[in-house]
């Protein structure tokens, strides 16, 4: 069986590494953690892997907005041994079939830099702004996934349970057309629900008052997914809040299925 | 030609910065009726010209749903146009990440200023919207606003808030024959915090002979330069000294004397010393008070490392950057310790004044309101930012925090017991390693914040010693050296805090016996500082190291890589003296044994009064329902979630145990769990302790209470009682007596009586202090006013659980569980939270039966490892009546209860039982099949006093029999939760 290699990318604030490498190794990968400059300076190469993970943190602490730093980053900053952009070659990367995630702060640097939703790349025509209380916050959520979604990272999930930990994190479209060809494309892979799994628009069970209740999208192929909940803040039964409530503890977090899926993907592929 | 830029949300879209300054406004001017609206601008200003605009809104528009204005009013439809932005020299972080993004762009560096600009739609007066932008968007210590209309911001000039210095760098030697009270004022005059006495002993260093002669050599006069004097006075500090705990003091009681040679040696280190002795090969202390914060062992491969500090001072003058300096300044302590620790958790302590005070606020004081929305932010900043979970803490309540509210923050880190071959927590440095200086830059910020914090806040306290901390820098410098200390490419780290450069290598030069700074190398944020001003300076952000001279290549080429600014500026030497120069001249030579060991020792005076005051006869409820809600009401007892949701309390994946628990993931958790190292299940317990209420009857049984607080909480979630270790934290009114303190002695003598308590509890509990910090002039003198916080202490408790999935937390799980209360209830309501609603303090302050309580945590912790309690918390502020509702309606599940069921050591009403806060008790539900097992291993200390019911009410029975407190859970959470639901 092929080694499948997860790229885990820290620095400039990025702070949820550890747990994320730690998620892609229970699902059966090597995970390696890079900070952006070794990148930069090539001395490790993204297209070396078969997993990108983006995760989150407080890129450039979030100064001008979340990622907005970030997305200039990836465009203008050029790796000293090729002289390529970072954004070309997460282009590069995607184009080789391999898999990106990005959670929260990720999340947000995916849509600021246009890789989500994608067609084209390097278009941002979505955004998350603002929670509409205005407050960072940390709470557990129920996310329910569309069974007819394109989106690798989703399969198989009915709904979840895992925590945001945003400010920003509302999910807006530029158009009512864009919106539009999320919703015809089933793009927007997880939603987030009430008790009985639908989307909903009610805070505190949609935490950010995004539209459509979107919690996550992937682009057309179902390989970019990115996503406000944290999956590697839910890879122990225990990180559950009420997991001493439970009769019995399961055998791992809710959040596990997301690295899963991907890494059961990729198998597939490389 | 300067840009100034705006950039705001497109019309339409909701704006929901807007609507929380709108909330913030009308908490703050309760009284403003109008319909208000306001919408949020975020302003940039450029100092640079050519600039195309397409580079400029890539920089700082999100084109999706904001639009952008560029040397123009993005719109002029306002009442009122308020701009704040920052004076000149404060840190602006968005500045800096500004600038930093239109290089990434253009390749040129252009200084980028940030601005918050707020328009107000309504009816306002310009005096009116003046007063919201001073007392409510703006603090003038450190931020400019301008107040515009809508045609004033047609012709608005961009303001830059560079720092124009137009001073040339000098030293100056200070003359030091001087009287007495001309001795005085000196120190006064330069924020020096010496008395004339010790103002004395650095005049006749200088005068001696052999002293001259040695500083001749060097070409130094014999009048001390400024350098020496501001080094000295940061050196022998309080904050960085500790005089009061290492003064000669003579106690009084009841007319029997005491000589009590120092309050840290004879109570604090002693009870350590005493444990760790005792425990033997169990010992479970690896380094204690002589490091940046206490290591204990956590297994085989890790220690754990802990340290607690307070930001006080600066919190009351900049509540924002006064905590968020707090929080990533003690991150440095841990991440300074040995040669470097992974944070792996924040806690937080923070006392204030009632947020909705109406009195009159003396001058310089901010509304309690201001403050409490200011620390939470500065925290949650900080917090957040820098990854590390905010997993455990408290906030107190008592108007006497109007003079200074308390700003107390923690951060534990972990790290591998050996790193390359040698012990981490131990640090070497040796002749020839060079001083290298790490992370951010030096300014003007933060200078005599050492001595500035050991005075008390007044009318013109330094402005200077205010500023803003900047998580982001931070995490790339420990990111840094978290690789660089793996790699093996220092021998030694200390972060720079109170004293700056001076206080950091100051105390590294004693391992390796001197040092030479070159005090012309530091990097500077901007020119025209004096030199006594670069080597002071609390700029934040900064590391100093000892680096080979063969390892230095190495060290320079990845700091520049992973963009962290590292320069060297001098050498650790065996020279004996702490020598600095600048330029080609020495400006500092300083004997190392006189910096540290010159002090004298402070003699002070102690005398105990014991308090007058007796109990009442306790006052009986008309309505038993009604008092139980408004006790649930109370700022001390309300629900903190408002705050605690704020604060990222899971991030690096290892929270067990949350600070919010129960089936809607909102009851209050006694303690946190989480696990460091995520391919093991064991796990790291913190806990915290603090009562200062009853320091108004004895600081004693205050102090024995915070323990035991500490304690009981840490093992109601399942710690383990034999691997515990706590650290204290005072904070006191100052206890030394003088004209203007004349219940000074009094003061002093509940000091001693704190530390005595810590020795004789700590001892009982085998839990040793392993680090602590003291701060000592929490007082408040203004306009003849004076405030004096109440003598306070925080006991932080750190320790272990060894198997994470046998944790327990607060919330009753299931109808039919049996409910049993461990300990017997004494009528103690002295300075209760039940006595506060009367207005009265009276005399019977809780007091600890350490011995009983240990047997009883022992069995506690039996009973979790054995699975046989469902749930567990801890009863204290308000009683076993606050701790029962609490436990219901975290599991929204009922309880019925039985007075009389309850074991009381003498004649108790009701309502004593109800609201008696008789330490060391705990409340636990049992499943029916594990009844037996446990009643078996607790006996008679463990009391069945009801059970879980199907209905959602909290029922207790009289001890006459009848119903005295029937009540839905949802009327009781609701009580709860309303208070600080802001």
């Amino acid at each position: 069986m092929t080694q499948i290699k997860a790229l885990v990318i820290t620095g400039f604030g990025t702070n949820c590494e550890t747990e994320m490498a730690h998620a892609c190794r229970l699902a059966g990968a090597v995970s390696e953690i890079a900070h952006l400059s070794d990148i930069l300076k090539g001395k490790i190469r993204i297209n070396d892997y078969h997993f990108l993970n983006l995760p989150g943190g407080f890129l450039d602490g979030d100064d001008l907005g979340s990622a907005q730093v970030e997305s200039v980053r990836l465009k203008h900053a050029r790796i000293e041994t090729t002289g390529r952009t970072l954004f070309e070659e997460i282009v590069t990367f995607f184009q080789r079939g391999m898999l990106i995630l990005g959670v929260c702060n990720g999340f947000q640097a995916l849509v600021k830099s246009g890789l989500l939703p994608g067609s084209p790349f390097g278009k941002r025509r979505v955004s998350l702004i603002f929670n509409d209380s205005a407050k960072f916050e940390d709470r557990w959520v129920r996310v329910a996934a569309d069974p007819s979604s394109p989106c690798i990272f989703t399969k198989g999930i009915d709904h979840i349970y895992l925590p945001v930990r945003h400010g920003e994190g509302k999910f807006i479209c530029d158009t009512e057309s864009t919106l539009d060809e999320i919703r015809n494309g089933r793009l927007a892979s997880l939603k987030y629900a009430d008790g009985s799994s639908e989307p909903t628009m009610t805070y505190p069970s949609n935490p950010n008052g995004s539209a459509d209740a979107i919690a996550g999208i992937c682009d057309q192929t179902g390989r970019i997914f990115g996503l406000m909940p944290h999956p590697e803040a839910f890879t122990h039964p225990a990180n559950h809040p009420g997991w001493t409530r439970l009769k019995e503890l399961p055998s791992k977090g809710e959040g596990m299925v997301i690295f899963d899926n991907a890494v059961q993907f990729l198998r597939g592929i490389v | 030609m300067p840009y100034r830029v705006e950039v705001g949300l497109k019309p339409g879209l909701f704006d929901a910065r807007g609507e929380r300054t709108k909330r913030q406004i009308l908490h703050a001017f309760p009284s403003l009726s109008i319909d208000l609206k306001i919408r949020c601008l975020d302003v940039y200003t450029i100092d640079a010209s050519g600039l195309n605009d397409e580079w400029i809104s890539e920089a700082f528009l999100d084109p999706v749903v904001q639009d952008i204005a560029i040397n123009e009013p993005l719109t002029r439809d306002f009442d009122w146009y308020i701009e704040v932005g920052y004076k000149p020299g404060v840190t602006d972080n968005v500045g800096k990440s500004a600038t930093y993004t239109l290089k990434l762009i253009t390749s040129n560096e252009s200084p980028v200023y940030s601005a918050r600009a707020f328009l107000i739609s309504g009816a306002l007066t310009r005096e009116a919207a003046t007063g919201i932008a001073r007392d409510c968007l703006a603090n003038s210590l450190i931020q400019y606003f301008r107040v515009m209309d809508p045609d004033e911001i047609r012709t608005v000039q961009p303001q830059i808030s560079v720092v124009t210095l137009n001073h040339t760098p000098s030293v100056q030697d200070v003359s030091l024959t001087l009287s007495d009270s001309e001795l005085a004022a000196l120190s006064r005059e330069r924020t020096l915090a010496l008395t004339a006495e010790e103002m004395k002993v650095i005049a006749s260093y200088v005068k001696d002979p052999l002293v001259i002669e040695e500083r001749k050599k060097i070409g130094l006069a014999d009048k001390i330069t400024d350098v020496e004097l501001e080094c000295l006075a940061q050196t022998w500090s309080e904050h960085c000294k500790h005089k009061i705990f290492n003064a000669e003091i003579t106690y009084e009681e009841n007319g029997r004397k005491e000589q009590i040679s120092s309050l840290f040696k004879s109570y604090i280190q002693r009870s350590t010393a005493e444990i760790r002795e005792e425990a033997g090969a169990d010992d479970i202390c690896v380094s204690v008070f002589t490091d940046n914060a206490g290591v204990i062992r956590f297994n085989d491969e890790h220690n754990l490392v802990f340290k607690v500090e307070t930001h006080n001072s600066p919190s009351a003058l900049d509540p924002y950057g006064g905590a968020l300096t707090g929080i990533v300044g003690v991150n440095r302590d841990p991440f300074g310790t040995g040669i470097g620790a992974k944070l792996i958790f924040n806690t937080d302590v923070f006392c204030f004044a009632d947020p909705f005070y109406s009195g009159t606020l003396p001058p310089k004081i901010l509304h309690p309101l201001r403050i409490f929305e200011g620390v939470r932010e500065g925290v949650e900043h900080g917090g957040n930012k820098s990854g590390i979970p905010t997993v455990n803490g408290s906030i107190v309540f008592d108007d006497r925090y109007l003079g200074k509210p308390l700003v107390y923050c923690g951060t534990a880190g972990i790290m591998p017991r050996v790193i390359n071959g040698k012990l981490s927590h131990e640090k070497t440095i040796l002749p020839g390693d060079l001083i290298i200086m790490a992370g951010g830059r030096i300014g003007k910020d933060g200078i005599h914040g050492a001595t500035f914090s050991s005075e008390e806040l007044h009318e013109e306290s330094p402005t200077s010693a205010v500023q803003i901390g900047d998580p982001i820098t931070q995490k790339k410098l420990t990111d840094f050296l978290l690789r660089t200390r793996d790699l093996g490419l220092y021998r030694a780290l200390t972060d720079n805090g109170a004293g700056g450069l001076s206080s950091s290598i100051g105390e590294m030069a004693q391992l390796s016996g001197g040092c030479r700074i070159e005090l012309d190398k530091p990097p500077l944020k901007y020119q025209g500082l004096d030199p006594w001003e670069i080597l002071l300076s609390e700029a934040q952000e900064r590391m100093t190291l000892a680096v080979p001279g063969e390892d230095i290549e190495a060290f320079l080429a990845l700091s520049k890589q992973m963009d962290v600014e590292s320069t060297v500026i001098g050498t650790f030497t065996d020279s004996g003296y702490f020598h600095c120069t600048y330029g080609d001249k020495t400006v500092a030579y300083i004997k190392l044994d006189f910096l540290h060991n010159g002090l004298p020792k402070m003699k002070l005076k102690a005398h105990w009064k014991d308090w007058s005051e007796a109990d009442p006869q306790t006052p009986v409820p008309a309505d038993h329902n009604a008092k139980l809600e408004e006790m649930l009401s109370r700022l001390n007892i309300c629900s903190k979630e408002y705050i605690v949701r704020q604060y990222d309390h899971e991030v690096q994946g290892g929270s067990i145990v949350k600070p919010l628990v129960g089936e809607n993931c909102d009851g209050p958790s006694d303690a946190a769990v989480i696990r460091p190292v995520l391919d093991s299940l064991q796990g790291v317990v913190v806990s915290n302790g603090i009562i200062p209420r009853y320091s108004d009857i004895d600081t004693f049984h205050m102090t024995a209470c915070a323990l035991d607080e500490a304690l009981r909480n840490y093992v109601c979630v399942g710690g383990n009682p034999e691997h515990w270790a706590c650290l204290d934290n005072f904070c006191w009114c100052d206890p030394v007596a003088s004209e203007k303190n004349p219940d000074g002695e009094y003061k002093l003598a509940q000091l001693v009586r704190t530390n005595k308590a810590l020795y004789e509890y700590t001892k009982i509990y085998r839990c040793p202090l392993v680090s602590g910090k003291d701060s000592m002039k929490n007082d408040y003198v203004g306009q003849g006013i004076k405030i004096s916080i109440p003598p306070t202490i925080l006991i932080s408790v750190i320790g272990i659980i060894d198997d994470i999935t046998t944790a327990v937390t607060m919330d009753i799980k299931k109808p039919g569980d049996l409910i049993y209360l461990l300990g017997m209830t004494g009528k103690e309501l002295g300075a209760s939270e039940y006595f506060a609603t009367y207005g009265i303090i009276g005399s019977s302050v809780p007091r600890v039966d350490a011995q009983g309580a240990l047997k009883r945590y022992k069995r506690m912790n039996e009973a979790i490892r054995k699975g046989l309690i469902r749930s567990a918390h801890d009863v204290s502020d308000g009683g076993l009546a606050v701790a029962l509702a609490e436990k219901a309606f975290a599991g929204s599940v009922g309880i019925s209860a039985d007075l009389s069921k309850v074991a009381v050591d003498q004649d108790l009403n009701d309502t004593e039982i109800l609201y008696s806060e008789t330490q060391s008790r705990i409340i636990v539900s049992v499943a029916p099949e594990n009844a037996s097992a446990f009643e078996q291993l607790f006996g008679s200390d463990a009391r069945r006093i009801g059970q879980a019911i199907p209905d959602r009410e909290l029922l207790i029975q009289s001890r006459r029999g009848g119903l005295i407190i029937d009540s839905p859970l949802s009327k009781l959470k609701a009580s709860w939760k309303a208070t600080l639901d802001l």
